[in-house]
């Protein structure tokens, strides 16, 4: 199939469409509204649903209602329509929903701005709304790779019965690269038979809710969740390496700044300087054995983000002061340049490599001297 | 023995399932409950139906009616159903919200899927308060009204004005039927039944939007008897909530009138 040149947010619409998207609901936001405007034009030619909603409130709530007849569903937001949308989340979760949502990460917080980040990696990864729960949270560093993702969304969603969160920023949403869409895919023509709607054995009913008012039975089913989260840690970890055969210093970056990560490796690799690229696709699940394995002999650790650190906490916990970390994130909607990362390179490799540096506090006084405190 | 033969005049409706209510004495959702279940039982709609219950009081209600349910978040039962309609256009799908699900916590939600003119179907319980949680001020709590969140009387130089729901939604050129009922007595939950039938075939001829708001009793948090409660829905609650019709498209008039 010939490549078509598209906009992120256009060619996971579009992708998702050719997966068999029965509906989808969604507010207004930037970095994301191509999405929804595409799916405006394309659902109801197709015969599909489409509503905007009143709110993100709306469009959440309407996509568990969706979820419930066990057709395909899915919506878009950006971060602060992403934090309306938690309830709704806790929910879907606490349902056991398939639904997909896709998060264009733009920088906070509170209305922030417009620009690219990482800022809802805490949010999305380690839960935003209440209860205990988890995404699936795949994280695309290409247009070509969120195209693949959002057909994968679908089917961990339906596999598990659980929300899949597609994980972008504000560049991959904008960004137009060259990329092969999916074939069209049939729509499922029958609903499983756990949904509302469906055709049930005789007799029987089917109520979808997520009230567990006796504490004993909310447990048991929170540990089934928890076991289900297991075999998902166990079968869906997804990343991908570069040049860590014979590295001795990785790079640990995911999305775009995995990305950009990735041209500051090759620069080094061309300077003679032996390191590697670890780029987790799974950010939740997260490739905690690839990591694992990758501690033994080696000299440093680079962590890359567009955010505080957030994956630094989970990075951190997994190395455990067996090998000094660093790191270097923007913020707030700043995206860093290849050259920045080629200077973090150089100071893991000429460091006194001590285990216990405080890899973010050494991080945050430079960015005090870069672009000051505002005070 | 009786020399008659024995003959069936009064039974559980069939889209009722065999359980005992956790509604207290004399509260009316039981009586909106088997309405409901009626009509949709007489339409032959129990198996096509998918009914969308709310939280509060009848957070439950999917205990009683014995067809398929989903269970919302607090106040966003309509666009749940939104969701689930826009799905499965052909199936029946109604809310039941009380006053503070809907009046209150899902004012938006309700408004926005009444815009839209969703073909669905919407029960409003106005019963002046919080029930489940004990009996707090609603958004249709009375002025003057003591609740335990207004235990000196609702003051509206503070606490401001109860909503007339039913007139705020017959606003919205969305919605089609927009009607309110009451509970109180024999005559009005017969004519609360009529426009339930009225308003879940406004929906299956795909005429838009209905929304049936049924002023209700809640003996246990006003502090009364059954029989003294629905005394005082009649004294206090209609002249504040007229029962009448406030919106009815010409397209239901001729409905109506076509039988």
């Amino acid at each position: 199939m010939a490549l078509e040149l598209i906009k992120g947010n256009v060619a996971v619409a579009e992708t998702a469409l050719r997966v068999g998207l029965v509906s989808y609901f969604g507010y207004p936001i930037t970095p994301q509204t191509e999405l929804l405007e595409h799916l405006s034009a394309r659902m109801p030619e197709l015969g599909r649903a489409f509503v905007q909603a009143e709110s993100e409130l709306g469009a959440i709530n309407m996509v568990y209602g969706a979820a419930c007849t066990g057709f395909r569903t899915m919506t878009s937001s950006s971060s602060p329509g992403v934090s309306l949308m938690q309830e709704g989340l806790s929910y879907i979760s606490g349902t056991e929903l398939p639904a997909v949502i896709v998060n264009v990460v733009r920088g906070g917080p509170g209305l922030g701005n417009i620009a690219p980040s990482q800022a809802d990696y805490t949010q999305m990864v380690h839960g935003g709304g209440h209860g205990e729960y988890h995404l699936i949270v795949l994280a695309p560093s290409s247009v070509q790779e969120a195209v693949d993702l959002t057909a994968l969304a679908f089917d961990l969603a339906e596999k598990y019965r659980m929300v899949v969160c597609i994980l972008m920023d504000g560049y991959l949403g904008q960004m137009m690269e060259p990329v092969e869409l999916p074939p069209f895919a049939p729509l499922r023509s029958e609903a499983p038979d756990w949904a509302v709607g469906a055709k049930h054995p005789e007799g029987e009913r089917v109520v979808l809710t997520s009230i567990n008012i006796n504490p004993p039975m909310q447990e048991i089913f929170n540990v089934k969740m928890m076991s289900r989260w297991q075999q998902i840690e166990k079968d869906e970890v997804r990343y991908k390496g570069y040049y860590l055969d014979d590295a001795e210093y990785v790079v640990v970056g995911f999305g775009t700044a995995g990305r950009i990560a990735l041209s500051s490796v090759r620069a080094a690799r061309a300077k003679g300087i032996k390191v590697g690229l670890l780029r987790p696709i799974t950010v939740s699940p997260f490739p905690v054995e690839a990591l694992d394995n990758l501690v033994s002999g080696k000299k440093g650790f680079l962590v890359v983000e567009m955010n505080n650190g957030q994956m630094l906490d989970d990075v951190s916990a997994i190395v455990a002061k067996r090998v000094p970390i660093h790191f270097y994130g923007r913020m707030g909607g700043m995206v860093p340049y290849p050259d920045e990362i080629d200077a973090a390179i150089d100071e893991m490799i000429h460091s006194d490599h001590d285990v216990n540096r405080d890899a973010r506090g050494v991080w945050l006084a430079k960015m005090r001297e870069l672009v000051g405190t505002g005070a | 023995m009786l020399d008659t033969e024995v003959k069936l005049i009064y039974e559980r409706p069939h889209g009722f399932t065999d359980v005992t209510t956790h509604y207290c004495p004399g509260c009316t959702h039981g009586v909106a409950h088997r309405l409901i279940a009626e009509v949709l039982e007489e339409m032959g709609e129990l198996d096509n139906t998918i009914g969308v219950a709310p939280v509060g009081c009848s957070v439950f209600a999917y205990n009683y009616f014995d067809f398929d349910f989903v269970e919302a978040a607090h106040g966003r039962a309509p666009a749940m159903a939104t969701g689930i309609k826009r799905t499965l256009p052909n199936k029946t799908v109604f809310t039941y919200q009380g006053d503070g699900d809907l009046a209150s916590m899902g004012m938006g939600e309700i408004v926005a899927a009444a815009a839209r003119g969703e073909q669905i179907t919407v029960f409003f319980i106005n019963n002046t308060n919080y029930g489940m949680t004990g009996g707090q001020m609603a958004p249709t709590t009375l002025p003057g009204q003591k609740t335990s969140s207004s235990p000196l009387g609702r003051d509206v130089e503070t606490q401001g004005y109860p909503i007339r729901t039913a007139e705020l939604i017959s606003s919205l050129d969305g919605a089609s039927y927009v009607v309110r009922r009451s509970l109180h007595d024999a005559r009005n939950i017969r004519n609360a039944k009529k426009a339930i039938r009225t308003a879940f075939e406004v929906q299956k001829r795909g005429l838009g939007f209905s929304f049936i708001e049924l002023l209700s009793t809640c003996p246990t948090n006003w502090g009364l008897t059954p029989v003294k409660a629905r005394e005082w829905l009649k004294e206090y609650m209609i002249p504040q909530y007229p029962i009448a019709d406030f919106k009815v498209s010409s397209a239901i008039e001729e409905m109506v009138k076509g039988g």
